[in-house]
């Protein structure tokens, strides 16, 4: 059935009551809302056998009338998924198991006591917190991009439409002229949020002044970061803010097709993607002669093969076009010349998603979050060494030690803050002392780092800085396209070098040549991701100089390179447990039941488990 | 026709030119591994690296690749030219110890010896030559590359004798390194 403008409010009108439930009214009616994640994370912790349960026990209670289980995207609290929020009150559970259901579900909805054992404890002797909105994690979230997260099925577009859904696209296309919607873009000083920081605006106008009757726009969902999940997570708990961003695209670009380029990996998102596609397109919100107003945009998906490198923008042409995915140069850019040689505006999702926001609160809004260039939130998949492992929306200017503490709760077991990668791959590594450093555009580039798409990984003080730079050369260089010699044989010679640094073998002059190394790939080299490839091993070298020194003298501070490090038993701990020498996976260990225990140096191979299971930490790396 | 500076001397081409072309065309020399005029330019081999410092993208970019615009200003042999240009030779080196005619350039630009290890040798450095001859000029693209970073590697579809191939003998005979030979089958 093709919509009106009207139908839109009526539709509206009509969840108008399950929404203000949905965002706390009708407290004591009696009627509640489960919002169940049933983002990936919560989904691999079998939130969907929780919700089996969950229909179970309310049917056996013959509650179905009064509690409805609703299935959300990603809540973004992945630490203790899966996780659920029962509504209008706002009681938050986490950690659930199938087992645990029929005792909450009496507890909580027949004897009205909500379960203190379900709830979330910010330190293991404090008591369980109610409500999701004390719970520091959220409390210190601005949500914007996300603000669907949680109270709407990303797979019914009624619910995306009660939420003030595709009104900001009903009136781009019938208030506002192209102009005026770039123009409004580009008073929010919108920036590109897929890593390089483009003003949005500017691009649009320069793909909508690109002489061509046919033009193009691209959402780029081809996230490959290691540890980062922002896009995939907003694909999958709201997928229509999405497509709706791409079409008030497409009236200020002039375009009438797009596509959506996202990672075969991501089988969930593109699947609640499709069906979003489906249903606007069911509803005439993409297709020919929209509203009736004579405006037409189609959007399909493209699915990238898994290099990570379609993530630069000329490749990802360069896959949809069916071609080997190799960047070419820019200039010409893609505003000019892009997919299948015509003008071809590219953005980021989360960019996309933002753009609703713009239009339906103003410019002026917008303007007045973030810092002074940097304006607006940013997502931050929270990753590594952190309490609070999850997917956070902040406004820009926000400090690292705001994000780490405040939102991600610390770094587990008592360790030190060392570190923290931002942009993944092309990032760099921030070290503690600029612990107070605003994330912001320029403020991380000033420290050696960028933006990026969001990935934020947090290290502690068993992290080895020199394996970090490692781990991340290692991955661009599998994943260069290998066109440039600049990249794919610099790559592989900066892997070289950190490896036999890791190896005890480096010499002072190492860490010199890998500097002048690094600096000539990020020159030589044609795209983003060899000029950027360079940037952990710089950043390690720039802050933590000293650690790769300590390397050239045969020693891993962190204990973590294995040529440089040796497990013992101490004498005055070990009781002869047995326990090590069990577990070994190499039968390393010898010694007699309550006798010292000894580990053969020569078969050792430093994996780590007899430190691990020893009960009297009687094991020492040193 | 365009106008533009290069090493500070105005030159004027005509529209859709490139600047190895306007270079070559008046005699300023920049070193070249994956170019043949006769062929689509690539950029892959990054020796032909020239600094763009005013009039357009501002940085180091491939000369084959990048179009003479107005008022462009190009300079061929500056500090971070050369120093690009001296690890992207040593790479190549490193790669490939014996090539002829790497160690010729390599000569001609005073790299004596690669500071680089790269652990493994290839005759093959991914020029994409012999993938472009086969496609622009024999017309029959038989061989394309496959793979990506260091397992890069240029082949027949799934690496089998192919029957588009018409042994014509191209491929070997444009490779800058030797690295195709012909065999009888």
């Amino acid at each position: 059935m093709k919509l009106t403008i009207e139908d839109l409010d009526k539709i509206s009108d009509k969840l108008k009551k399950t929404m203000l439930l949905r965002e706390g009214d009708g407290i004591g009616s009696g009627i509640f809302h489960l919002m169940l994640c049933a983002g990936t994370g919560c989904i691999s912790n079998k939130s969907s056998r929780v919700k089996e349960a969950l229909d179970r026990e309310i049917k056996k209670h013959g509650l179905e009338e009064k509690i409805h289980v609703v299935i959300t995207g990603c809540n973004g609290f992945c630490a203790v998924g899966p996780v659920m929020t029962v509504l209008p009150d706002g009681i938050f559970y986490e950690n659930l198991t199938e087992a645990d259901i029929p005792f909450l579900v009496e507890e909580h909805f027949i004897n009205k006591r909500p379960v203190k054992k379900f709830m979330h404890r910010q330190n293991s002797l404090g008591d369980g917190i109610p409500y999701l909105k004390d719970i520091n994690f959220f409390a210190n979230q601005t949500l914007i991009v996300l603000r669907n997260r949680g109270l709407i099925d990303p797979e019914k577009i009624d619910e995306y439409i009660a939420r003030d859904g595709y009104k900001a696209f009903a009136k781009a296309l019938t208030k506002m002229k192209s102009e005026e919607i770039i123009n409004e873009i580009k008073k929010s000083s919108l920036r590109g949020r897929g890593g390089a920081g483009f003003p949005t605006g500017l691009k649009w106008e320069s793909c909508r002044n690109s002489p061509g009757d046919v033009k193009y726009i691209i959402c780029n969902a081809d996230e490959g970061d290691p540890g980062a999940y922002m896009d995939r997570s907003i694909i999958e708990l709201d997928p229509h803010a999405v497509l709706e961003g791409m079409l008030i695209g497409a009236i200020a670009i002039g375009a009438k097709e797009g596509y959506v380029y996202i990672r075969t990996e991501y089988p969930l998102a593109r699947e609640r993607l499709s069906t979003a596609i489906e249903q606007a397109r069911e509803y005439g919100l993409i297709g020919e002669n929209i509203f009736n107003t004579g405006f037409s945009f189609d959007i399909s998906i493209k699915q990238g093969a898994g290099a990570f490198v379609c993530g630069e923008e000329t490749s990802l042409i360069a896959s949809i076009e069916g071609r080997y995915p190799e960047p070419r140069m820019r200039p010409p850019f893609p505003v000019q010349k892009g997919v299948w040689g015509m003008p071809t505006c590219i953005n980021n999702v989360e960019t996309w998603a933002t753009v609703p926001k713009i239009i339906n609160y103003g410019a002026e809004w917008f303007y007045k979050i973030g810092s002074e260039k940097s304006k607006g939130t940013k997502i931050f998949s929270l990753v590594g060494k952190i309490t609070n492992t999850g997917l956070i929306e902040v406004p820009m200017g926000i400090t690292l030690k705001e994000i780490i503490y405040d939102i991600g709760g610390g770094i587990p077991d008592n360790k030190k803050f060392k570190a923290v990668q931002t942009g993944g791959p092309s990032g760099g590594c921030i070290p503690s002392e600029l612990i107070n450093l605003p994330v912001d555009y320029e403020r991380l580039a000033e420290a050696g780092a960028i933006m990026g798409s969001g990935g934020m990984i947090v290290m502690d003080e068993d992290t080895c800085m020199v394996d970090v730079a490692k781990y991340f050369i290692e991955f661009t260089a599998d994943e260069s396209c290998g066109k440039c010699t600049s990249c794919r044989d610099g790559a592989s010679a900066l892997l070289g070098i950190l490896e036999k640094i890791t190896r005890g073998e480096g010499e002072e002059s190492d860490l010199e040549f890998m500097e002048e190394l690094s600096h000539a790939i990020k020159d030589a080299s044609m795209c983003g991701l060899g000029q950027t490839l360079p940037n952990p091993v710089l950043s390690t070298l720039h802050y933590f100089k000293d650690e790769y020194k300590e390397h050239i003298n045969k020693k891993c501070p962190a204990k973590v390179c294995k040529a440089l490090i040796k497990y013992h038993i101490l004498e005055s701990k070990c009781t002869g447990c047995t326990l090590c020498a069990i577990k070994c996976p190499v039968k390393a260990i010898s010694g007699d039941k309550k006798q010292l225990h000894k580990i053969d140096q020569n078969t050792c191979i430093k994996c780590g488990m007899c430190k691990e299971v020893c009960k009297f930490k009687a094991v020492s790396v040193d | 026709m365009i106008k533009f500076i290069i090493n500070d001397r105005e030159l004027e081409v005509e529209n859709g030119k490139t600047i190895l072309e306007a270079a070559f065309a008046s005699g300023i020399k920049i070193p070249t591994l994956c170019y043949n005029k006769e062929l689509s330019p690539y950029g892959a081999c990054r020796l032909c690296l020239v600094e763009i410092a005013g009039g357009g993208r501002i940085g180091l970019h491939a000369a084959c690749l990048y179009k003479v615009t107005e008022g462009l200003i190009v300079k061929t042999d500056t500090e971070r030219v050369k120093k690009a240009r001296k690890i992207v030779i040593e790479l190549l080196l490193a790669g490939n110890p014996d090539s002829e005619k790497i160690k010729l350039i390599a000569e001609e630009y005073g790299v004596n010896k690669t500071r680089i290890n790269l652990g493994t040798r290839t005759d093959c450095i991914l020029c994409g030559l012999c993938v472009r001859v086969c496609a622009e000029v024999v017309g029959m693209s038989a061989i394309s590359f496959a793979g990506r970073g260091t397992r890069k590697k240029v082949q027949t579809p799934f690496d089998k004798i192919s029957d588009t191939c018409i042994g014509c003998g191209a491929c070997a005979y444009i490779c800058p390194t030797k690295a195709i030979k012909i065999e009888q089958v």
